[in-house]
Protein backbone atom coordinates (compact mmCIF):
# COMPACT_ATOMS: atom_id res chain seq x y z
CA UNK A 1 0.00 0.00 0.00
CA UNK A 2 1.14 3.36 -1.46
CA UNK A 3 2.14 5.45 1.68
CA UNK A 4 0.36 9.14 1.39
CA UNK A 5 1.78 12.27 3.05
CA UNK A 6 -1.89 14.31 3.55
CA UNK A 7 -0.78 18.45 4.23
CA UNK A 8 -2.83 20.89 5.94
CA UNK A 9 -1.64 24.42 5.86
CA UNK A 10 -4.96 25.81 5.84
CA UNK A 11 -6.88 26.89 9.25
CA UNK A 12 -9.49 27.97 10.66
CA UNK A 13 -11.63 28.70 7.63
CA UNK A 14 -15.40 27.03 8.31
CA UNK A 15 -14.01 24.72 11.60
CA UNK A 16 -17.20 26.58 13.35
CA UNK A 17 -20.10 25.31 10.97
CA UNK A 18 -17.80 22.23 10.18
CA UNK A 19 -17.12 21.41 13.93
CA UNK A 20 -13.96 20.19 12.57
CA UNK A 21 -11.09 20.77 10.42
CA UNK A 22 -12.44 19.35 7.08
CA UNK A 23 -8.85 18.02 5.80
CA UNK A 24 -8.06 16.20 9.48
CA UNK A 25 -11.06 15.04 9.43
CA UNK A 26 -10.93 13.72 5.75
CA UNK A 27 -7.16 12.69 6.70
CA UNK A 28 -8.58 10.12 9.59
CA UNK A 29 -11.37 8.79 7.25
CA UNK A 30 -8.88 7.69 4.83
CA UNK A 31 -7.19 6.00 7.90
CA UNK A 32 -10.38 4.30 8.98
CA UNK A 33 -10.85 3.49 5.32
CA UNK A 34 -7.24 0.93 6.00
CA UNK A 35 -4.59 4.04 4.69
CA UNK A 36 -1.32 3.86 5.77
CA UNK A 37 -1.09 7.88 5.89
CA UNK A 38 0.61 10.29 7.67
CA UNK A 39 -0.49 14.38 8.28
CA UNK A 40 1.78 16.90 8.33
CA UNK A 41 0.71 20.42 9.60
CA UNK A 42 2.43 23.76 8.58
CA UNK A 43 1.32 27.06 7.93
CA UNK A 44 -1.35 28.19 9.81
CA UNK A 45 -2.32 24.59 10.44
CA UNK A 46 0.65 24.47 12.82
CA UNK A 47 -1.88 25.98 15.83
CA UNK A 48 -4.15 23.17 15.67
CA UNK A 49 -1.24 21.07 17.78
CA UNK A 50 -1.63 23.52 20.32
CA UNK A 51 -3.84 22.71 23.67
CA UNK A 52 -6.47 24.24 25.18
CA UNK A 53 -8.27 25.84 21.99
CA UNK A 54 -11.79 26.35 22.83
CA UNK A 55 -14.94 27.70 20.50
CA UNK A 56 -17.84 26.79 22.73
CA UNK A 57 -20.32 29.54 23.52
CA UNK A 58 -21.63 30.48 20.11
CA UNK A 59 -24.83 31.53 19.83
CA UNK A 60 -26.81 33.45 17.04
CA UNK A 61 -30.32 34.47 18.09
CA UNK A 62 -32.05 31.65 19.35
CA UNK A 63 -30.10 28.62 18.08
CA UNK A 64 -26.92 27.35 20.17
CA UNK A 65 -23.51 25.78 19.18
CA UNK A 66 -24.48 23.12 21.13
CA UNK A 67 -20.97 20.67 19.99
CA UNK A 68 -18.13 23.45 19.06
CA UNK A 69 -15.03 21.99 16.93
CA UNK A 70 -12.23 20.65 19.34
CA UNK A 71 -9.15 20.75 16.90
CA UNK A 72 -6.65 19.87 19.80
CA UNK A 73 -8.32 16.72 20.45
CA UNK A 74 -8.56 16.04 17.06
CA UNK A 75 -5.07 15.95 16.68
CA UNK A 76 -4.81 13.23 19.92
CA UNK A 77 -7.33 11.34 18.39
CA UNK A 78 -5.06 11.44 14.81
CA UNK A 79 -2.10 10.18 16.66
CA UNK A 80 -3.86 7.70 19.29
CA UNK A 81 -5.08 6.09 16.07
CA UNK A 82 -1.53 5.65 14.72
CA UNK A 83 -1.58 8.40 12.09
CA UNK A 84 2.04 9.70 12.20
CA UNK A 85 1.84 14.08 12.90
CA UNK A 86 4.31 15.88 12.46
CA UNK A 87 4.09 19.98 12.85
CA UNK A 88 7.05 22.46 11.39
CA UNK A 89 9.00 23.66 14.10
CA UNK A 90 9.51 27.35 12.07
CA UNK A 91 6.26 27.76 11.63
CA UNK A 92 5.40 27.19 15.58
CA UNK A 93 8.83 29.72 15.92
CA UNK A 94 7.36 32.46 13.26
CA UNK A 95 3.57 32.32 15.05
CA UNK A 96 5.50 32.18 18.50
CA UNK A 97 4.21 28.97 19.43
CA UNK A 98 5.76 27.05 22.13
CA UNK A 99 6.10 23.35 21.84
CA UNK A 100 6.30 22.91 25.08
CA UNK A 101 2.13 23.81 24.82
CA UNK A 102 1.58 21.33 22.03
CA UNK A 103 -0.48 17.87 21.90
CA UNK A 104 1.62 14.76 23.19
CA UNK A 105 3.03 12.80 20.42
CA UNK A 106 3.17 15.63 17.57
CA UNK A 107 6.84 14.99 15.83
CA UNK A 108 8.18 18.60 15.01
CA UNK A 109 10.09 18.96 12.18
CA UNK A 110 12.44 21.40 10.68
CA UNK A 111 11.46 23.04 7.24
CA UNK A 112 14.80 21.11 6.10
CA UNK A 113 13.25 18.18 7.40
CA UNK A 114 10.57 18.07 4.75
CA UNK A 115 12.64 16.83 1.63
CA UNK A 116 13.17 13.68 3.41
CA UNK A 117 9.32 13.24 4.84
CA UNK A 118 8.41 13.80 0.96
CA UNK A 119 10.56 11.27 0.18
CA UNK A 120 9.58 8.71 2.93
CA UNK A 121 6.08 8.69 1.20
CA UNK A 122 4.75 7.88 -2.08
CA UNK A 123 1.75 10.15 -2.62
CA UNK A 124 1.74 13.63 -1.25
CA UNK A 125 -1.68 15.08 -1.08
CA UNK A 126 -1.09 18.86 -0.46
CA UNK A 127 -4.64 19.73 0.17
CA UNK B 1 -31.25 51.74 18.62
CA UNK B 2 -28.96 51.74 15.11
CA UNK B 3 -29.38 50.01 11.95
CA UNK B 4 -26.64 48.17 10.39
CA UNK B 5 -26.15 46.36 7.15
CA UNK B 6 -23.36 43.81 5.93
CA UNK B 7 -22.85 42.88 2.56
CA UNK B 8 -21.21 38.91 2.86
CA UNK B 9 -20.28 37.09 0.28
CA UNK B 10 -18.48 33.88 1.68
CA UNK B 11 -20.19 30.90 0.81
CA UNK B 12 -20.75 28.12 3.56
CA UNK B 13 -18.80 26.03 5.43
CA UNK B 14 -15.70 27.41 3.41
CA UNK B 15 -14.77 30.55 5.64
CA UNK B 16 -13.81 31.92 9.23
CA UNK B 17 -16.05 35.28 8.09
CA UNK B 18 -19.52 33.65 8.11
CA UNK B 19 -19.13 32.66 11.56
CA UNK B 20 -17.76 36.14 12.50
CA UNK B 21 -20.73 37.90 10.43
CA UNK B 22 -23.30 35.48 12.67
CA UNK B 23 -21.54 36.48 15.91
CA UNK B 24 -21.66 40.25 15.15
CA UNK B 25 -25.47 39.81 13.93
CA UNK B 26 -26.18 38.33 16.99
CA UNK B 27 -24.60 40.87 19.25
CA UNK B 28 -26.03 43.71 17.17
CA UNK B 29 -29.73 42.13 18.11
CA UNK B 30 -28.62 41.69 21.63
CA UNK B 31 -27.87 45.41 21.93
CA UNK B 32 -31.01 45.98 20.44
CA UNK B 33 -30.36 47.11 16.71
CA UNK B 34 -31.67 45.93 13.49
CA UNK B 35 -29.48 44.43 10.65
CA UNK B 36 -29.82 44.24 7.31
CA UNK B 37 -27.91 41.43 5.46
CA UNK B 38 -27.17 41.37 2.06
CA UNK B 39 -25.83 37.73 0.70
CA UNK B 40 -24.27 38.59 -2.48
CA UNK B 41 -22.27 35.82 -4.50
CA UNK B 42 -21.55 32.60 -2.54
CA UNK B 43 -23.28 33.66 0.57
CA UNK B 44 -26.40 33.41 -1.38
CA UNK B 45 -26.14 29.63 -0.06
CA UNK B 46 -26.00 30.36 3.36
CA UNK B 47 -30.08 30.09 3.44
CA UNK B 48 -30.54 27.02 1.19
CA UNK B 49 -33.63 25.26 3.05
CA UNK B 50 -32.18 21.18 2.37
CA UNK B 51 -28.82 21.52 4.46
CA UNK B 52 -28.44 18.68 6.96
CA UNK B 53 -26.62 17.41 9.44
CA UNK B 54 -25.03 13.84 9.44
CA UNK B 55 -23.33 11.63 11.86
CA UNK B 56 -19.47 12.16 12.67
CA UNK B 57 -17.45 8.62 12.04
CA UNK B 58 -14.37 10.13 13.04
CA UNK B 59 -15.48 11.37 16.29
CA UNK B 60 -18.43 8.23 16.22
CA UNK B 61 -21.17 10.19 17.10
CA UNK B 62 -24.71 9.62 15.95
CA UNK B 63 -26.58 12.38 14.00
CA UNK B 64 -28.29 13.35 17.13
CA UNK B 65 -25.06 13.78 19.12
CA UNK B 66 -23.32 15.90 16.99
CA UNK B 67 -26.26 18.45 16.46
CA UNK B 68 -24.44 19.55 13.55
CA UNK B 69 -24.74 22.84 12.85
CA UNK B 70 -26.21 24.28 9.82
CA UNK B 71 -25.62 27.97 8.36
CA UNK B 72 -29.42 28.01 7.17
CA UNK B 73 -30.12 26.80 10.74
CA UNK B 74 -27.63 29.68 12.32
CA UNK B 75 -30.02 32.57 9.70
CA UNK B 76 -32.88 31.40 11.06
CA UNK B 77 -32.20 32.05 14.40
CA UNK B 78 -30.88 35.51 13.37
CA UNK B 79 -34.40 36.18 11.44
CA UNK B 80 -36.28 34.61 14.49
CA UNK B 81 -35.00 37.66 16.48
CA UNK B 82 -37.67 40.02 14.03
CA UNK B 83 -34.79 42.21 14.12
CA UNK B 84 -32.84 41.26 11.15
CA UNK B 85 -33.66 40.91 7.57
CA UNK B 86 -31.88 39.16 4.65
CA UNK B 87 -31.96 39.99 1.11
CA UNK B 88 -30.17 37.25 -1.44
CA UNK B 89 -28.99 38.33 -4.67
CA UNK B 90 -31.29 36.68 -7.26
CA UNK B 91 -28.94 36.84 -10.10
CA UNK B 92 -26.12 34.65 -8.03
CA UNK B 93 -28.56 32.52 -6.76
CA UNK B 94 -30.25 32.12 -10.62
CA UNK B 95 -26.18 31.34 -11.40
CA UNK B 96 -25.76 28.49 -8.71
CA UNK B 97 -29.68 27.28 -8.31
CA UNK B 98 -29.78 28.11 -5.13
CA UNK B 99 -33.22 29.18 -4.67
CA UNK B 100 -34.47 26.73 -1.85
CA UNK B 101 -34.28 28.59 0.99
CA UNK B 102 -35.73 28.61 4.55
CA UNK B 103 -38.51 31.04 5.11
CA UNK B 104 -37.76 35.01 5.61
CA UNK B 105 -34.90 36.18 3.11
CA UNK B 106 -36.19 37.85 -0.39
CA UNK B 107 -34.72 38.00 -3.57
CA UNK B 108 -32.99 41.41 -4.34
CA UNK B 109 -30.25 43.08 -5.72
CA UNK B 110 -27.48 45.57 -6.02
CA UNK B 111 -30.48 48.42 -5.95
CA UNK B 112 -31.47 47.44 -2.18
CA UNK B 113 -27.54 47.12 -1.14
CA UNK B 114 -27.43 50.68 -1.89
CA UNK B 115 -31.04 51.47 -0.52
CA UNK B 116 -30.52 49.94 2.82
CA UNK B 117 -26.53 51.37 2.88
CA UNK B 118 -28.60 54.90 2.76
CA UNK B 119 -31.11 54.37 5.69
CA UNK B 120 -28.65 52.39 7.65
CA UNK B 121 -26.12 54.37 10.46
CA UNK B 122 -23.26 52.34 8.81
CA UNK B 123 -22.77 49.45 6.19
CA UNK B 124 -19.60 46.47 6.88
CA UNK B 125 -18.66 45.21 3.70
CA UNK B 126 -17.23 41.57 4.17
CA UNK B 127 -15.44 40.23 1.15
CA UNK B 128 -14.44 36.89 -0.01
CA UNK B 129 -10.88 36.01 -0.83
CA UNK C 1 -10.85 64.53 12.07
CA UNK C 2 -12.79 61.01 11.27
CA UNK C 3 -12.84 57.84 13.05
CA UNK C 4 -11.57 54.35 11.24
CA UNK C 5 -12.40 51.21 12.69
CA UNK C 6 -10.53 48.65 10.81
CA UNK C 7 -10.95 44.89 11.02
CA UNK C 8 -8.17 42.70 10.20
CA UNK C 9 -9.57 39.26 9.76
CA UNK C 10 -6.12 37.98 7.70
CA UNK C 11 -3.02 37.00 9.09
CA UNK C 12 0.85 37.52 7.72
CA UNK C 13 1.38 34.09 7.26
CA UNK C 14 -1.49 33.30 4.48
CA UNK C 15 -1.78 36.60 3.04
CA UNK C 16 1.08 38.48 1.99
CA UNK C 17 0.11 41.78 1.85
CA UNK C 18 -1.37 42.18 5.20
CA UNK C 19 0.76 44.87 5.98
CA UNK C 20 -1.33 46.95 3.90
CA UNK C 21 -4.22 47.21 6.63
CA UNK C 22 -1.25 47.85 9.06
CA UNK C 23 0.58 50.70 7.02
CA UNK C 24 -3.23 52.35 6.06
CA UNK C 25 -3.76 52.08 10.12
CA UNK C 26 -0.62 53.71 10.58
CA UNK C 27 -0.98 56.51 7.84
CA UNK C 28 -4.90 57.52 9.11
CA UNK C 29 -3.41 57.97 12.25
CA UNK C 30 -0.53 60.36 10.66
CA UNK C 31 -3.56 62.10 9.10
CA UNK C 32 -4.88 62.92 12.79
CA UNK C 33 -7.53 60.36 12.49
CA UNK C 34 -8.81 58.35 15.57
CA UNK C 35 -7.79 54.48 14.18
CA UNK C 36 -8.67 51.72 16.15
CA UNK C 37 -7.18 48.10 14.73
CA UNK C 38 -9.27 45.44 15.03
CA UNK C 39 -8.11 42.02 14.63
CA UNK C 40 -10.29 39.20 14.37
CA UNK C 41 -10.28 35.52 13.13
CA UNK C 42 -6.51 34.79 11.47
CA UNK C 43 -5.76 38.32 12.78
CA UNK C 44 -5.18 37.11 15.86
CA UNK C 45 -2.02 35.20 15.27
CA UNK C 46 -0.40 38.40 15.12
CA UNK C 47 -1.54 38.94 19.37
CA UNK C 48 1.05 36.32 20.56
CA UNK C 49 4.21 37.33 21.93
CA UNK C 50 7.26 36.31 19.80
CA UNK C 51 6.16 36.63 16.05
CA UNK C 52 8.63 37.09 13.82
CA UNK C 53 8.16 40.39 12.30
CA UNK C 54 5.33 40.78 14.14
CA UNK C 55 3.68 43.76 12.10
CA UNK C 56 1.94 45.19 15.42
CA UNK C 57 5.26 45.75 16.61
CA UNK C 58 5.76 47.61 14.07
CA UNK C 59 2.28 49.71 14.06
CA UNK C 60 3.03 50.48 17.95
CA UNK C 61 6.59 51.93 17.01
CA UNK C 62 5.37 53.79 13.65
CA UNK C 63 1.75 54.99 14.82
CA UNK C 64 1.73 54.77 18.95
CA UNK C 65 -2.13 56.66 18.74
CA UNK C 66 -3.30 53.16 16.57
CA UNK C 67 -5.16 51.74 19.25
CA UNK C 68 -5.10 47.52 19.00
CA UNK C 69 -7.25 45.36 19.73
CA UNK C 70 -7.94 41.54 19.29
CA UNK C 71 -11.27 39.46 19.41
CA UNK C 72 -11.64 37.24 22.83
CA UNK C 73 -13.25 34.70 20.82
CA UNK C 74 -10.66 34.29 17.98
CA UNK C 75 -7.88 34.03 20.73
CA UNK C 76 -9.89 31.80 22.81
CA UNK C 77 -10.28 29.27 19.49
CA UNK C 78 -6.92 29.26 19.04
CA UNK C 79 -5.93 28.74 22.70
CA UNK C 80 -4.18 31.98 22.94
CA UNK C 81 -3.62 33.06 26.19
CA UNK C 82 -5.23 36.58 27.13
CA UNK C 83 -1.60 36.77 29.44
CA UNK C 84 1.28 37.14 27.74
CA UNK C 85 -0.59 38.93 24.60
CA UNK C 86 1.84 41.25 22.14
CA UNK C 87 2.61 44.66 24.41
CA UNK C 88 0.40 47.37 23.17
CA UNK C 89 -2.84 44.92 22.15
CA UNK C 90 -6.43 45.10 24.72
CA UNK C 91 -8.73 42.06 24.32
CA UNK C 92 -12.06 43.04 23.18
CA UNK C 93 -15.03 41.64 21.92
CA UNK C 94 -17.91 41.47 19.52
CA UNK C 95 -20.13 43.54 21.72
CA UNK C 96 -17.31 46.00 21.88
CA UNK C 97 -17.06 45.88 18.00
CA UNK C 98 -20.65 46.15 17.39
CA UNK C 99 -20.76 49.81 19.34
CA UNK C 100 -18.47 51.19 16.91
CA UNK C 101 -20.21 49.53 13.95
CA UNK C 102 -23.50 51.25 14.96
CA UNK C 103 -21.71 54.68 14.98
CA UNK C 104 -22.66 56.28 11.88
CA UNK C 105 -19.56 58.45 12.01
CA UNK C 106 -16.85 55.67 11.91
CA UNK C 107 -15.78 54.57 8.54
CA UNK C 108 -15.60 50.84 8.96
CA UNK C 109 -13.00 48.39 6.80
CA UNK C 110 -13.00 44.81 6.89
CA UNK C 111 -10.19 42.98 4.88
Amino acid sequence: MAKILSIVERAYHGTVEEQDDTILWISHMIKDAGADISVLLRGNAVNYGVIGQDASGLRFGNVTLDVPPTLDADISNLIAAQVPTYVVREDLADRGISEAGLAKGLKVVGRSELADLYDSHDSIWHW
Amino acid sequence: MAKLTIALMDSPYESGTTTTAMRIVDAAVRKGHSVNVFAYEGAVSLTMKEQKGHPNPVKGTTIEEAKHPTTANFVAGLLATGKVEWINCGMCVDERGSGDWIEGPRRGGPGDLLKWSEESDNTLIMGTR
Amino acid sequence: MAQYLLIESRDPFEFADTTYMYDMAGDLSKNGNNVTLFLIQNGVFCARQNVKNNPVTSLRQKAPGVRVEADDFSLRERGISTEGLESGITVSNVDNLVDRLVDSDTKIVWH
